[in-house]
């Protein structure tokens, strides 16, 4: 009896360790909530999501945040136009094309560009992007919506391109070999059948990509130019939720307005990425459940 | 026919280019690190300190402050992650709980890593007043693998053939007794794996130590986990966007950028070496 | 067959995977110191039973029992019963070969040292007794350390039963034990299994009808979930009662 005991206690031991996560994840919002609520004493909600003006440190200091929301969106869109084609066709490649040798290259190269810590991409983006763009379209500032956007896309390629590589392998064979057998040509038998098959695969790629893009932090710090203004060209500077909470917290003194403001637009910025990668949750899930039965 | 073979030749071609596009960037990309940053490394740059306002002189605390935190992050995550593992591996049935946890687990994977160091810098930082620390840092940084650490741990449980553990339990060992004795045994080497990987992400950031335990510059190296560090990722932040000296410090900038890559790919590599390894003298 | 002869009965039994219902009123009494044999069709649910007598079945989920399985006449699906005890005085031999992936002297001390069997001398007389049991004393005495994976097939099934036989259990289950063997391992399973039954009560599933003729005392055949006959061997062979049993021995079906 003390043995079952004692099984019972460690499985409830474990189940902790198990809840941890979940714990942490609760704790995160809870401290958003706790540290960035006070701000709505100051200013009203739809003032904070929708003021156009972002002045922390002035006197009287503003804290309207939807520049910086426009600035996520905008490098987030931009970049997502160009990761996803060059992404998912990258996985097409490696998953329908490449011969043997040349993929046993390219997917480690792309791997490593995952591993790749994205302040190093944020310094490329400085120091090489910046005065390249700055001297071709004679720019005021090479640190911009563009360049932003570039290196952005070329940090959630990897996602994009990894995880819909694992959604075309999924594809039954028997699939491309009915089309094969009925006449299509190979780029038929892949835009007809194989990426209809893995679609559901390929949003979630999509959405994770995208989720990567909106949160991460360094790269828009570092490249997209700081301006807390609604950019009225692609050449724009801007300063997106992520860079804004960076840049600004070393100096906003503990439990201020401005403290509190930053936690908000963490609050905004966290359930941001959670809609996306809830989305990509769902796709997958019901993927998963559907399988290759549907096309 | 003919038209039909023209666009057959066009979408392989996008394909094929966009892939070579990609490959020639990441080449490109790593090429160009590489010679702007090898000039720059030499014994001193790693071994000295930093001098005459950061323009001079190596990034010793650095690399010092960055293997604090990154052995910080994964002792933080290593036991919490593989017992958790264990749990969902072994113990949990399939049910709503299972299903909370694991949407748990996937969400905190999500969280952007700004939103870690806002949390670092409320919970560790302010409440509990660790200050700006290698704890705070590590304690961050440990949570934010920690989703990796579980993902990893537990394929490499649920490689572990469900023969041994019949085997041990047809015995009349205990489930914990099988699991600790040939379960996880049978299942290091890839959790090794897995956690060497990402430790090489923790290595490799940037915002959740902002807050919670980077700094500019310290004049000694950390006497305990209460310290301020520097640490790679942010003293490449640092250097390339804070102060006056940007252009003089650029050297210095491609040299820090070229040790924090090869830092995070030779864990990288290590832990592939690890997995190839495992896999050939696999004994089952 | 003597009542009190018997050391495992089931009473009534049912149980369900799910909805599904692989056994269906399963009453039978197992003799001490026999070897049963347990043959049918693929699915019968004569595996089912085997795992049941000593609660593997406890591992796979939405699995239910009805009825009681008495050894040595206490039910083992008591809640108060701890089925790592009737695990270990119920051991098990599995279809495949699993030996775990360690030395061949660590396989058989396993079960031994997770239960506090230190001592070195007591080991090893414990893992030499054993193997001599399963006899492959002779074939392995000089190269203990070496990894159990390198012994071949017949080989590992027979340290398979040694390593049972090192928690000095009472009764042997063994699923379908020389499915993955050659012929010759087979006999030397089948001639281990003669001698062990001296020591041990045995149960064995299997699907060779030779193999049950040949090693049993007492034979039951399943069919769909149910005991469709269960008699001596050497009876049921020549002799069956049913129809279905006889169709199955003579190769009409199955």
């Amino acid at each position: 009896m003390t043995r079952t005991l004692k099984e019972l206690f460690i499985k409830n031991i474990l189940l902790l360790f198990a809840l941890v996560s979940v714990i942490i994840l609760g704790l995160i919002v809870l401290f958003l909530f706790l540290e960035g609520l006070p701000v709505f004493e100051v200013v009203s909600v739809a003032d904070f999501l929708f003021g156009l003006e972002w002045y922390p440190t002035y006197d009287p200091p503003d804290y309207g945040i939807w520049p910086l929301i426009v600035g996520s969106l905008v490098v987030t869109f931009f970049a997502a136009l160009l990761a996803i084609p060059l992404g998912v066709l990258s996985a097409v490649y490696i998953a329908e094309l490449a011969p043997g040798p040349v993929k046993e290259i390219f997917k480690p190269l792309v791997e490593l560009l995952a591993g790749l810590p994205s302040v190093v991409l944020g310094f490329f983006g400085m120091a090489v992007v910046a005065p390249l763009l700055q001297n071709t379209f004679n720019l005021p500032t090479g640190l911009n919506i563009v360049n932003a956007s570039l290196i952005l896309a070329f940090m959630a390629v990897p996602t994009i391109a990894s995880i819909t590589e694992d959604a075309l392998y999924s594809v039954p064979a028997e699939f491309k070999e009915a089309s094969y057998a009925l006449g299509a040509t190979k780029a038929e038998t892949i835009v007809n059948v194989v990426m209809p098959a893995a679609l559901s695969g390929i949003a979630t790629a999509v959405m994770l990509g995208m989720a990567r893009a909106i949160g991460e932090t360094m790269v828009v710090l570092m490249v997209a130019g700081g301006a807390a203004a609604v950019p009225e060209s692609i050449f724009d500077p801007v300063r997106p939720m992520p860079a804004s909470i960076a840049a600004e917290m070393g100096e906003a003194p503990v439990g201020s307005i401005h403290y509190h403001a930053l936690f908000a637009t963490g609050i905004v910025l966290f359930f941001m990425t959670l809609a996306f990668n809830l989305a990509a949750d769902y796709i997958s899930e019901r993927f998963r459940e559907t399988g290759s039965g549907t096309l | 026919m003919k038209r039909r073979y023209l666009k057959q030749h066009l979408f392989l071609l996008t394909v094929r280019g966009s892939a070579l596009l990609i490959a020639l960037a990441i080449c490109g990309f790593f090429i160009f690190i590489f010679v702007r940053g090898y000039g720059v490394i030499s014994w001193e740059f790693i071994t000295e300190a930093p001098r005459d306002m950061m323009t001079k002189g190596g990034i010793m605390p650095a690399i010092i402050g960055t293997l604090y935190l990154t052995l910080g992050a994964l002792a933080v995550a290593l036991p919490l992650g593989v017992l958790a593992a264990v749990y969902l591996s072994e113990y949990a049935k399939e049910g709503r709980l299972l299903r909370f946890i694991r949407v748990g687990i996937r969400c905190l994977a999500g969280v952007p890593s700004v939103v870690f160091g806002l949390f670092g810098l409320g919970l560790f930082v302010v409440r509990f007043g660790f200050g700006s620390s290698i704890l705070a840092g590590s304690l961050t940084l440990g949570f934010l693998i920690l989703p990796t650490i579980i993902g990893a741990s537990e394929e490499a449980l649920k490689a572990v053939p469900r023969t041994f553990r019949e085997a041990s339990l047809g015995l009349g060992v205990s489930k914990w007794q099988t699991t600790t004795r040939i379960v996880m045994p049978n299942a290091l080497p890839g959790i090794l794996t897995g956690s060497i990987l990402s430790i090489g992400r923790a290595a490799g950031e940037t915002a959740p130590i902002m807050f919670t335990a980077a700094a500019f510059f310290t004049a000694s190296l950390p006497k305990s986990i209460f310290d301020e560090v520097m640490a790679l990722p942010y003293h490449i932040y640092v250097l390339a966007t804070a102060g006056t000296r940007i252009a003089e410090t650029r050297p210095i900038q491609y040299g820090t950028v070229l040790v924090l890559v090869g830092l995070v790919f030779g864990i990288n590599i290590i832990a592939i070496l690890l997995r190839s390894r495992a896999r050939k003298t696999k004994r089952w | 067959m003597k009542e009190s002869n018997h050391i495992i009965t089931t009473e009534n039994v049912n149980f369900y995977y799910g909805d599904f219902k692989a056994l269906q009123d399963i009453t039978m009494g197992f003799e001490k110191n026999r070897v049963t044999a347990l043959i049918g069709p693929s699915g019968c649910g004569k595996s089912t039973l085997l795992r049941l007598l000593n609660r593997m079945n406890d591992l796979i989920d939405g699995t239910r029992v009805e009825g009681k399985v008495l050894f040595e006449g206490a039910d083992i699906y008591d809640p108060r019963v701890d089925p790592v005890d009737i695990r270990r005085r119920i051991g098990m031999v599995f279809q495949k070969p699993n030996p775990f992936p360690k030395s061949i002297f660590k396989n058989v001390a396993y079960g031994p040292r997770v239960n506090g069997v230190c001592r070195k001398r007591d080991l090893d007389a414990l893992v030499e007794k054993s193997l001599l049991q399963a006899s492959l004393w002779n074939e392995v005495k000089d190269i203990l350390d070496r990894s159990a994976m390198t012994l071949s097939g017949g080989q590992q099934q027979r340290l398979c039963i040694a390593r049972a036989l090192a928690m000095k259990p009472d009764v042997l289950l063994m699923d379908e034990p020389t499915s993955a063997l050659d012929p010759v391992s087979t006999a030397k399973i089948e001639e281990l299994i003669e001698e062990l039954k001296k020591d041990y009560t045995i149960i064995i599933v299997t699907h060779n009808m030779q193999q049950a003729a040949r090693v049993s005392d007492c034979t039951g055949f399943f069919y769909l979930g149910r005991v469709i006959e269960y008699n001596r061997t050497d009876l049921l062979f020549t002799t069956p009662e049913k129809k279905q049993t006889e169709d199955y021995i003579t190769g009409r079906f199955g």
